[in-house]
């Protein structure tokens, strides 16, 4: 399992926490309890299983929704 | 491509504004509705793009976004050929939502300040003994760094040569430069003022103790009250009820207009946004003024306040005690005090250590034959003197005479809250000191600011003997003060308040002595000056343990929790307000229902930024 911290761009409506939260739940290989989305700070943080996962796909699920991912942070639990 | 229109979204809405307003010109100007017609059909087009793209990406992960009642609204607008409509609320919607994010980002302010002050860039020593730039996160643990005038503080750290001065505001909210030297203690985002140091990382990145108030205080502007995480509830099932509700209207009266205008109306912008923006305002206020409030539920507890206890010794008081009162009784005083010395010199008593820093420079005597008295104190000879040092029991054993001019001074220090220390040479009474431990500066003058923002109850729990805390009860205007305690029964005496009384209490204490009664309280405020320990086990973290930061702190969750009730009674009150002029009345239709919402989103966030400026008056 690792834990990553994804920076995203400036979130305006609270209606995206939704559905970037409902985004990287419905990935395999996330831990869905981990997954929170910090609205203020514009982050996202979840565990992964990294043999199952990558963090690219991650970004990938929240770009097709129309958001940046500025930075992102990957560590070892 | 969508994600092109996304991305030019304001340019967009621009476009479409100008659109209706060329329309609506020439219409004026030539009478020529074509013109006015095609314009506001193009707007429309250009307008709903956007957000039908976000509808459509929202119900791909099952929600039922508002871009998904505004992108139906438009098409129904479509198709009953109200095309001033459709123009008009597609851009407002966009419009909204780009003032609505620039004012988010005005109350985001206060605490995009605290993370722009985080490090970037560490100097690291290489194998060669270079010193190279590198990314903070590649700095690890056991690296050697370089840290130079000016620059800030990559990590927390032992200092290994060089000295310096550091500005630790950042962490403490004190500005005054600390000075470090080999083997002090560095943390990550303070500012090197000057001189050069090398300090080796003990702690990195997200471990550091600025990484982790950075943490806490993000953490903390997302945190959900119970009342806010019914409006989540509520708002995931508002959205589609209203969706349900204006098909039903549509299904039964056949008027799509109708329908169509109970969707835009039902739309839950200001209720799902007030909440959290009074949330992150005011816990960003707190942050700049060195508070962190730990989330919305500590605030809610906070506010509603009946109780608050405090430890007294390094709470209210400074924790050093020192002497406050001095009587002297014949000639030779130099050569007593210097005995005086000697004797307490050998003692690990605190109050000898508050005597030796009164009496300071002296002369020290080899001292004999010392006898410690259980209860009274020590009896010792110095330079063939028979010294005894203790209390008044301590005295009358020994046989010394005490006059009515002693016995009055006594009482008077009794009175005033000092622990007796009395010397007497060769059975002859010399000095008398009173040793107290003093109130910390203000805290009388806060401890009056919590009273008038109706804290019912200021109670104070302490380990010394009942006199002194009542004198200490006495000076401060306490309602009730309780000696004699141990660590557990503060902590007994805290389970009483809040189980058998039903008051809502916070405690505050030292952090380390007093953990069971901090845990215990609804809220607990941690005055320890190991930052760690204080920030852990803390509700509410007064950074660098100011006391005078306490009714700051108080006054703010109050505002923020006002601040709240206001922002959901503006949301509520608009929502029934629309609906009531859409069945009461005919002059409520699609394009006056998105300008009062988006009004009314936009009254609550400027309602929420004034909780930046907030300030205890």
């Amino acid at each position: 399992m690792k834990k990553a911290t994804l920076q995203l761009e400036t979130l305006a409506c609270p209606s995206c926490m939704q559905k970037i939260e409902n985004a990287v739940k419905s990935l395999d290989g996330i831990d869905k309890d981990s997954v929170k989305v910090l609205f203020n700070s514009s982050k996202v943080k979840f565990d992964f299983d990294s043999e199952k996962l990558s963090v690219e796909a991650v970004e990938r699920a929240i770009n097709a929704l129309g958001y940046e991912v500025e930075k992102s942070q990957v560590r070892a639990k | 491509m969508q994600r092109q229109i996304l991305r030019n979204k304001n340019k967009i809405a621009l476009i479409s504004g100008i659109l209706i307003a060329v329309g609506f010109l020439s219409k004026w100007i030539q009478d020529n509705t074509d013109i006015l017609t095609w314009s506001l059909i193009i707007a429309s087009l250009f307008g709903v793009a956007p957000i039908a793209i976000q509808a459509y990406q929202a119900l791909r992960v099952k929600v039922v976004s508002i871009d998904v009642l505004v992108t139906i609204a438009v098409i129904g607008a479509f198709i009953i050929r109200n095309y001033e409509e459709a123009a008009i609320v597609t851009f407002l919607f966009l419009f909204g939502a780009y003032l609505e994010q620039r004012t988010l980002n005005k109350t985001r302010s206060a605490i995009k300040e605290l993370t722009e002050m985080a490090p970037e860039s560490a100097l690291r020593q290489m194998p060669n003994g270079e010193f190279e730039e590198v990314e903070v996160d590649e700095v690890d643990v056991g690296d050697i760094l370089l840290v130079k005038t000016g620059a800030k503080i990559p990590v927390d750290g032992t200092v290994l040569y060089g000295e310096g001065s550091v500005n630790e505001a950042s962490i403490t909210g004190e500005s005054l430069p600390v000075s470090k030297e080999k083997g002090s203690k560095v943390y990550a985002g303070t500012i090197l003022d000057n001189g050069t140091i090398q300090i080796s990382a003990d702690r990195v990145g997200e471990d550091t103790t600025f990484g982790k108030i950075i943490e806490l205080v993000e953490e903390a502007q997302d945190s959900k009250s119970e009342a806010e995480r019914f409006i989540d509830r509520f708002s995931k099932y508002y959205t589609p009820a209203v969706l349900v509700l204006g098909f039903v209207v549509w299904l039964f009266s056949s008027n799509l207009e109708l329908a169509i205008t109970i969707l835009v109306l039902g739309c839950p912008g200001a209720l799902v946004i007030g909440v959290p923006v009074s949330n992150v305002a005011g816990i960003g206020n707190g942050a700049r003024h060195g508070i962190l409030l730990k989330g919305s539920e500590v605030i809610s507890d906070f506010s509603s306040l009946d109780t608050m206890v405090f430890d007294k010794t390094g709470t209210l008081t400074v924790g050093n005690p020192s002497v406050a009162e001095r009587e002297y009784y014949g000639d030779n005083i130099d050569e007593v005090l210097g005995y005086l010395a000697s004797v307490e010199r050998e003692s690990d008593h605190p109050l000898a250590k508050a005597v030796l820093a009164e009496i300071g420079e002296t002369t020290f005597s080899p001292v004999e034959n010392t006898e410690v008295v259980k209860g009274g104190g020590v009896v010792a000879t110095v330079d063939g003197h028979r010294i005894a040092v203790g209390n008044v029991a301590l005295m009358e054993r020994e046989g010394v005479e005490i006059d009515e001019k002693v016995k009055a001074d006594i009482a008077r220090c009794e009175r005033n809250g000092n622990s007796l220390v009395l010397t007497a040479v060769d059975g002859e009474l010399k000095v008398l000191m009173g040793i107290r431990d003093q109130l910390r500066p203000g805290v009388k003058e806060d401890l009056q600011r919590l009273k008038k923002l109706r804290v019912k109850n200021l109670i104070m729990l302490s380990g010394d003997n009942q006199g002194t805390v009542d004198v200490v009860s006495r000076e401060l205007g306490l309602t009730e003060a309780h000696g004699n305690m141990l660590p557990e029964d503060k902590a007994a005496y805290i389970k009483h308040l809040i189980e058998e009384e039903g008051q809502i209490v916070a405690f505050v204490g030292d952090g380390v002595n007093d953990s069971p009664s901090l845990a215990l309280a609804h809220i607990g405020i941690a005055m320890g000056s190991g930052t760690d320990v204080a920030i852990e086990t803390s509700d509410v973290v007064l950074m660098n343990s100011d006391f005078g930061r306490l009714p700051h702190a108080l006054g703010l969750a109050k505002a923020i929790s006002r601040n709240m009730k206001q922002n959901i009674f503006i949301a509520v009150g608009v929502v029934l307000l629309l609906l009531a002029g859409v069945l009461f009345s005919d002059w409520v239709n699609m394009t006056i229902g998105m300008l009062v919402h988006e009004g009314s989103i936009l009254l609550v966030i400027l309602n929420g930024m004034r909780l930046l400026r907030y300030k205890l008056r």
